[in-house]
């Protein structure tokens, strides 16, 4: 321990939470807050984290592009894009942006001020995502996290897996139309993915919800095969093709065009049983764009923090387990950050 | 058990029946002996807990957890989850080498077979044992085989498979009826070695006479008005329809069983009645009624009695079942089943007649020469516990199952009141993208004189897909709430609901609960306001459950 890092003062006197969100008093931002600032820093571009309506926005380009696509260009003030590694320095701070390997263009918020440091991780997630940059692992004194899986029940098996297994029931079940419930951004285009990477050539189908983003990727160097749009195929019932949509049109009339479709879910939460029944879905496929209880816990330990922060999710389970290991463990519970991007 | 895991994981998941039971029908043509029988029993009747050794699993469980996983970490994930076996399946370490998923997955060793597993259990002198054994093949299982192993061991796995889907796949796999196997089924075993030898031509049929076991039952039609110009009236019988539940009582040297009509032994309910039978040798048919002074009680007073492990004196007291027979399947050794039904009839009042029996009556003939004077003799009848009228073909033989012709039930013409549907919920399966399953209800008024909706019951069937579609969309064009897969809806659409009766219920909100609710027709045309009130309602109750005024 250095002089100057005992001088500095504690992360609660200057990063806190505020009526807004995370609040950063030395560097005069919030951190992916859920009512309008003046100037916010985005870590990735799933709504519950970038909102419209700020002064000014800090994020990659990726994200950028993002929020201009989904919340239009007039969404904020001014737009500032700061790539991965490079360093601003905000008043008091430096704040730098790192992979965080949860969508495209998702970063961790790095903050040093006076040789002491804080990284805020936004979602985050260590499994292979051919999607997006992996995620890269920042020592520091003070780590934020995210506690979405954050139960012990929660050890996603590899997602290749599951995808294979989407491929094993379209040739099992070759009249029937194969509906992929997925998030539309980041969770639909590594499906995709992963389906490409299994060696699925043919055409993929995607709900117009699902159109831009999945253009946006491919802007951003992404390829993702060739795709087409359900409502310019030729009236039929894709009967053996895959169609991508939003996991709520999986039980909405839109649905019911389809031959005798099977109805599969990508998403962390299938791990659980009672969750994939309780959404009637047929084909449970676990793929989740969050940390499972087990990247949790080997982040926070490889960070070397010795103080964690947990953002949202199962802060419960997580702060019992840091604080029965010897790390001091303090729950945000901040709101507006829920798991509706899972 | 990769195979077994593989059957319960999809047979959860899969919605439609028909998949269901070809999942079902290429596992018992895939699997070896005796897997396939020891799965087909966790499917059905549950693995015997006696072969295992009668396994304390919950203690077992938590002996073997506390030694990797801090109990708070467990509560919190049990309560998340919401089962036990599941959350220990996700919870347990993966000690065995993780598997590169792009190959093809290794054999399973022999030791993990169902048939391997069961007789390892059985072996296990002590708790201590088998509480070692269970952990060795947890470790040696993925997380889908530690959840099917658990479930296995657990008893019933429950992925929404009824006994019977699970018989009908046993009997489609090898071409057979599944009357056939019902007719052996109670005198079978787990693993059922002699009854797949049997299905699959390669042994004798298994010897079940002279046990008490469960014959399937003859099932009536409902009668429609098409039938009836078909019908000679002197070709047939009538019976009255009894309010009560059928069941058989299937009795052999001193040991009696009571079935219901699915073949379901609910013995345990009814101790009085299989005390009756312990001196008789005989299959015999009937209605199980709540009976004081010989008058039959409503249906709510038998509901007491049902689903019952253990049965008070009290509840014998003061529910005095009794059972009218009306058919006579077994006299002693004999099987009557393939004699007419004039000739069972006779056997049957003969049999009363020789062993006057305690608690047992005769379900009477209503003598009639047409179905004009039949249909008069009903009108006139107002008496408690009927529900209706059987119409059996006088030279018919007992079949299983419901074959056209044979026998009818024909019930009165149901109530009907005017409803205002209030909510929807998604329904099951193909309906699962529809609001299918409606709520509705009357107009009552409230303390400050304003009329409220209170919901009265509950239906799901009635309507014709075209209806369906109808109705869909007029839910979501009126959602006024959501709540998960179910929507509140304005007060706007009245639903012409029909019903066979209506009872006092105190786990209503109305105070009412409808049996077999339907929708009849779906008034477009009638504005909400005029639909029925809850006074309309209560007048239907009979006159001991009518509210004071
Ligand atoms: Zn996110
Ligand atoms: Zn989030």
């Amino acid at each position: 321990m250095t002089a100057l890092r005992r001088a500095a003062a504690p992360f609660h006197t200057w990063l806190y939470p505020d009526d807004r969100g995370l609040y950063c008093a030395a560097g005069g931002f919030h951190i992916d807050p859920h009512q309008p600032v003046e100037r916010a820093v985005i870590t990735h571009g799933h709504s519950d984290h970038a909102r419209a309506g700020h002064g000014a926005v800090l994020a990659t380009p990726e994200t950028i592009a993002v929020m201009h696509a989904r919340l239009g260009k007039e969404s904020a003030g001014s737009f500032q894009p700061l790539p991965y590694g490079e360093t601003i320095t905000l008043s008091e701070v430096q704040v730098r942006l790192v992979p965080a390997g949860h969508i495209l263009g998702s970063a961790q918020v790095v903050i040093e001020k006076q040789g002491c440091r804080a990284v805020v991780s936004g979602d985050y997630k260590r499994a292979h995502d051919p999607t997006c940059r992996p995620f890269e692992l920042v020592p520091c004194d003070l780590f934020v996290t995210e506690a979405t899986f954050a139960l012990p029940v929660f050890q996603h098996e590899p997602a290749e897996h599951e995808a294979r297994k989407l491929l094993h029931s379209l040739e099992e079940q070759p009249e029937r139309a194969h509906l992929v419930g997925a998030y539309g951004l980041g969770k639909c285009q590594r499906m995709i993915k992963l389906v490409r990477e299994a060696g699925y050539e043919k055409p993929i189908y995607l709900h117009g919800a699902m159109v831009s983003l999945c253009e946006l990727y491919e802007a951003c160097g992404v390829a993702l095969g060739p795709l087409v749009y359900v409502a310019d195929a030729e009236r039929g019932t894709l009967a053996g093709e895959l169609v991508m949509c939003p996991p709520s049109a999986l039980r909405e009339r839109w649905s019911r065009r389809f031959a005798d479709p099977v109805t599969a879910f990508a998403s962390g939460w299938m791990r659980i049983k009672g969750r994939a029944r309780q959404q009637g879905v047929e084909l449970p496929l676990v793929v989740s764009d969050h940390a499972d209880w087990p990247e949790l816990v080997a982040t926070i330990r490889e960070t070397g923090a010795g103080e964690v922060w947990i953002t949202h999710g199962r802060d419960d389970a997580l702060g019992h387990y840091l604080s029965t290991h010897g790390v001091k463990a303090r729950a945000l519970s901040i709101v507006g950050w829920d798991e509706e991007a899972e | 058990m990769r195979a077994f895991a593989q059957l319960l994981e999809d047979l959860g998941y899969i919605q439609s029946r028909n998949r269901k039971l070809s999942r079902m029908v290429a596992y018992f043509r895939s699997t070896p002996d005796p897997d396939r029988g020891w799965a087909l029993a966790a499917l059905t009747d549950g693995v015997p807990q006696a072969v295992l050794g009668r396994l304390p699993l919950r203690r077992m469980l938590a002996e073997l957890t506390e030694t990797f996983i801090d109990p708070v970490l467990y509560r919190l994930s049990r309560d998340y989850v919401g089962d036990t076996a599941e959350t220990v399946a996700l919870l347990w370490p993966h000690r065995t080498a993780a598997q590169d998923p792009s190959e093809s997955p290794a054999p399973e060793p022999p030791a993990l077979g169902l048939g391997a597993i069961v007789h390892a259990f059985s072996n296990c002198d002590t708790t201590a044992q088998s509480t070692r054994l269970l952990g060795t093949l947890l470790d040696h299982l993925d997380t889908q085989g530690r959840w099917a192993l658990l479930k296995f061991v657990g008893g019933a796995p429950r992925v929404g498979v009824s006994a019977r889907l699970a018989k009908t796949a046993l009997a489609e796999a090898f071409g057979h009826d599944v009357a056939e196997v019902e007719e052996v089924w109670h005198g079978v075993e787990a693993p059922y070695t002699n009854l797949f030898a049997w299905l699959e031509g390669k042994g004798p049929r298994p010897d079940v006479d002279g046990l008490p076991i469960f014959r399937p039952v003859m099932l009536a039609h409902p009668i429609e008005d098409d039938d009836w110009k078909s019908l000679a009236a002197d070709d047939f019988v009538a019976e009255w329809k009894w309010d009560g539940i059928r069941v058989q009582i299937s009795a052999r040297g001193g040991q009696v069983r009571i079935f219901s009509r699915q073949g379901d032994d609910i013995s345990g309910a009814f101790p009085e009645i299989r005390l009756v039978f312990t001196s008789h040798d005989c299959v015999a048919d009937g209605e199980l009624l709540v009976m004081r002074k010989g008058e039959v009680a409503p249906f709510n007073d038998l509901q007491q009695r049902l689903n019952r492990k253990v049965v008070t004196p009290r509840m014998q007291s003061q529910y005095p079942v009794h059972v009218r027979l009306y058919d006579l399947l077994f006299d002693g050794k004999e099987d009557l089943r393939p004699l007419p039904f004039t000739e069972r009839r006779h056997r049957l009042e003969a049999w009363l007649q020789r062993e006057k029996p305690l608690l047992v009556d005769l379900s009477a003939l209503v003598p009639f020469a047409s179905f004009d004077e039949l249909n008069r003799i009903w009108a006139g009848t107002r008496a408690e516990g009927i529900e209706g009228l059987m119409l059996k073909r006088k030279e018919s033989a007992y079949h299983a199952g419901r074959i056209k012709g044979l026998w009818y039930k024909w019930k009165r013409a149901p109530l009907t009141l005017d409803c205002v549907l209030m909510y929807a919920q998604r329904g099951a399966g193909k309906r699962s993208s529809y609001y299918s399953d409606y709520t509705f209800g009357v107009w009552r008024m409230t303390q400050t004189g304003d009329q409220e909706l209170v919901p009265v019951g509950k239906a799901y069937s009635g309507f014709t897909d075209e209806e369906l579609r109808h109705l869909d969309k007029w839910v979501r064009d009126h959602t006024t709430e959501r709540f998960g897969p179910v929507r509140a809806v304005s007060a706007g659409l009245v639903l012409e609901v029909a019903f066979d009766a209506v009872q006092a219920s105190a786990r209503h909100k109305s105070g009412i609960a409808m049996r077999f609710p339907r929708i009849h027709r779906i008034r477009w045309d009638k504005p909400a306001a005029e639909a029925d009130t809850i006074e309309a309602v209560n007048a239907l109750l009979p006159q001991s459950e009518r509210p004071p005024n």
